[in-house]
């Protein structure tokens, strides 16, 4: 089974994110790391091709390569190639043109399955996987917490309480969830390895897609600041505070 | 007048929260024309009536996963009918309408929006960086313009409007992107939902382990609040996911939050900065969830959590 992965690179999360001035558009530092939600759906990626004969997992990502250290920590982990989608021009991409690029790049590696996290940390437009799905037309399983393989593809759907069972036949797409699995550790002879794996790096024009952004960020202002609380240290009597604050707003 | 598009999705029998907040905001935008997925009935489509739509477009999905046929029977509407806008709420469904209309039609999606306004184009607001700042952006394509809207951004109210016409549409066989629910799996609810509670206490990965989150129960008991929690406990397996709140869990906005364990991390104070009156226990004093605080206790949970609990069972 030819499974395809799509991973972002993101600036790093335990860093403060900053906007350029005129774009709106975030700040991307050469070094990025993979989006926490992306080794999720790498580490499934693997265990699904590994369980099926003749398995691959291909990354997919678009987005400045700088120095590809996200990219190689989704090799590292064990996938065998990615293709990159790098260009000047889709700087300030919205989520039709990321989507259409990652369709165009998909299409042209082949597959079974396609997987994406639900939600970006950074973009988390959570509309990207689906739009995806419709270029591709195949079925979109989204909010995937378990994912079975048999003739067709079965996961369980997060609902806002419990799950559904959702069916499809392959090839198909599937976005899942934090926690769907636990995700490996690089080795060092998987980080080795990645060193040498094959990354595709292609523009639009390789793909034959536009580039045009329609969604504008116009203006980006402080939101309006909540008035300064009290913070106080637990000397042993700091529920009491909670209480007499429960007290005053009336709710005890 | 403007033509105003919303998305209602079924829920236990009636249109969703979300889709009724919508609609409310849309009667302030133009004429409103409810798109309802479910398997309807008279008492639904007077509450969308209700609320201030004065058409429905009723599509019944039965066992079909919505997305696709539903995205497709809409872009056939709209191609008819040329809605300026159809607004979305942040939810499963609901969502994914969006996204696959979106290309569909190839016009891009505003997601995430707290406040959409419509004029010559359209103007949606986004929270970013946990809510610290405000981002307006714009769509310079061609309508309609699709908005995704977070829950809670506005106050579902009814408008008094009488019973609106409904017209029945079919969804087509969408062939290989077809896909079927086979099945349910419903976790029972207990105690008060955190969408409607007053009071919510949540607990975070301070706590320490899973069992821990019995300090939080104790306290939500005598209070009659609703219990909740943080993705990384909902992921740990502490607790189940319809207790998260935050940018992919829940959004509430209750008279008070009590954040015990919880750091505060942009993708949970989205969820819950609204609250009216927010209070946080946090071992670190340089936790972020302090700088949204109207009271912060800078102390162990293992400390507070049991000592307030008993203090409240006092009476
Ligand atoms: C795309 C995306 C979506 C996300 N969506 C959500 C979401 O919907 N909801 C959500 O909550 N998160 C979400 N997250 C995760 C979020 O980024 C944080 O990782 C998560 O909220 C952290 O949970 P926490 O506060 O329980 O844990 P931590 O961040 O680990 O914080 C634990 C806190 O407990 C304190 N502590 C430790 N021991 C004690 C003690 N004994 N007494 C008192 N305090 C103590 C620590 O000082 C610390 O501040 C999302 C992330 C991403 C990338
Ligand atoms: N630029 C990108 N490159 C690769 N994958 C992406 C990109 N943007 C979004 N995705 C995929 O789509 C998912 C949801 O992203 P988003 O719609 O931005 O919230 C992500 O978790 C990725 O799997």
């Amino acid at each position: 089974m030819k499974v395809v992965v799509c991973v972002k690179q993101i600036p790093d999360p335990a860093s403060e994110y900053t906007l350029e001035p005129d774009s709106h558009w975030l700040v991307r530092p050469s070094e990025q790391v993979l989006d926490d939600t992306d080794r999720y759906g790498v580490e499934m990626g693997l265990q699904l091709a590994q369980a099926s004969e003749d398995g691959s997992v291909t990354l997919v990502s678009m987005g400045p390569t700088g120095n590809m250290q996200g990219i190689r920590q989704a090799l590292a982990m064990g996938a065998d190639k990615a293709v990159v989608v790098d260009d000047a021009d889709l700087r300030g991409s919205d989520a039709l043109t990321t989507a259409r690029v990652l369709a165009a790049a998909i299409t042209r590696e082949g597959f079974d399955l396609v997987i994406a996290g639900t939600e970006s940390t950074d973009g988390y437009s959570g509309v990207v996987p689906q739009m995806v799905a419709e270029f591709l037309d195949v079925p979109a399983l989204t909010y995937a917490t378990k994912i079975e393989i048999g003739d067709g593809v079965t996961i369980h759907r997060q609902a806002t309480s419990g799950y559904d069972t959702v069916e499809a036949s392959l090839p198909a797409l599937v976005t899942v969830t934090a926690g769907v699995v636990e995700p490996r550790y690089p080795t060092f002879k998987g980080i080795m390895d990645a060193k040498k794996k094959p990354v595709d790096t292609v523009t639009v024009n390789d793909l034959g897609v536009s580039a045009e952004v329609e969604q504008k960020v116009t203006a980006v202002s402080p939101a309006p600041e909540r008035s300064a609380g009290t913070i106080i240290e637990d000397d042993g009597e700091g529920h009491l505070a909670i209480v007499a604050k429960l007290r005053e707003l009336k709710v005890i | 007048m403007a033509n105003v598009w919303v998305f209602v999705r079924e829920q236990d029998g009636g249109p969703s929260t979300i889709g009724l907040e919508l609609i409310t905001k849309a009667r302030t935008l133009g004429d409103v024309t409810a798109i309802y997925v479910g398997a309807g009935s008279d008492e639904a489509f007077a509450s969308v009536g209700d609320h201030g739509a004065s058409a429905v477009f009723h599509l019944a999905p039965g066992d079909a996963l919505v997305s696709a046929p539903v995205a497709s029977a809409l872009a056939d509407l709209a191609g008819t009918h040329n809605p300026d806008i159809i607004l979305f709420g942040q939810a499963y469904d609901d969502r994914d309408v969006a996204g696959r209309l979106a290309a569909r039609i190839g016009r891009t999606v505003l997601s995430n929006a707290v406040d959409v306004t419509l004029g010559d184009t359209v103007e949606a607001t986004h929270e970013i960086f946990g809510g610290s700042q405000l981002a307006t952006s714009t769509i310079t394509g061609e309508r309609p313009y699709l908005v995704v809207v977070r829950p809670k951004s506005f106050e579902a109210a009814p408008s008094g409007g009488g019973t609106p016409g409904v017209t029945t549409v079919d969804l087509p066989d969408v062939g290989s992107s077809a896909a079927r629910v086979t099945g349910s799996h419903v976790e029972e609810k207990e105690g008060p939902q955190l969408e409607e509670a007053a009071i919510i206490v949540a607990g975070g990965r301070g706590l320490g382990s899973a069992e821990k989150y019995a300090m939080i129960e104790a306290i939500a008991k005598p209070l009659g609040a609703a219990t909740g929690a943080t993705r990384a406990i909902v992921d740990a397996g502490w607790v189940p996911y319809a207790k998260q709140v935050g940018q992919t869990g829940k959004t509430v906005k209750p008279d008070v939050y009590i954040a015990a364990g919880i750091s505060g991390a942009m993708q949970h104070l989205v969820g819950m900065k609204d609250s009216k009156t927010i209070i946080a226990i946090n071992k670190d004093p340089e936790a972020p969830i302090f700088s949204v605080a109207d009271l912060g206790i800078i102390g162990d949970v293992n400390n507070v959590l049991p000592k307030l609990a008993e203090e409240l069972n006092k009476g």
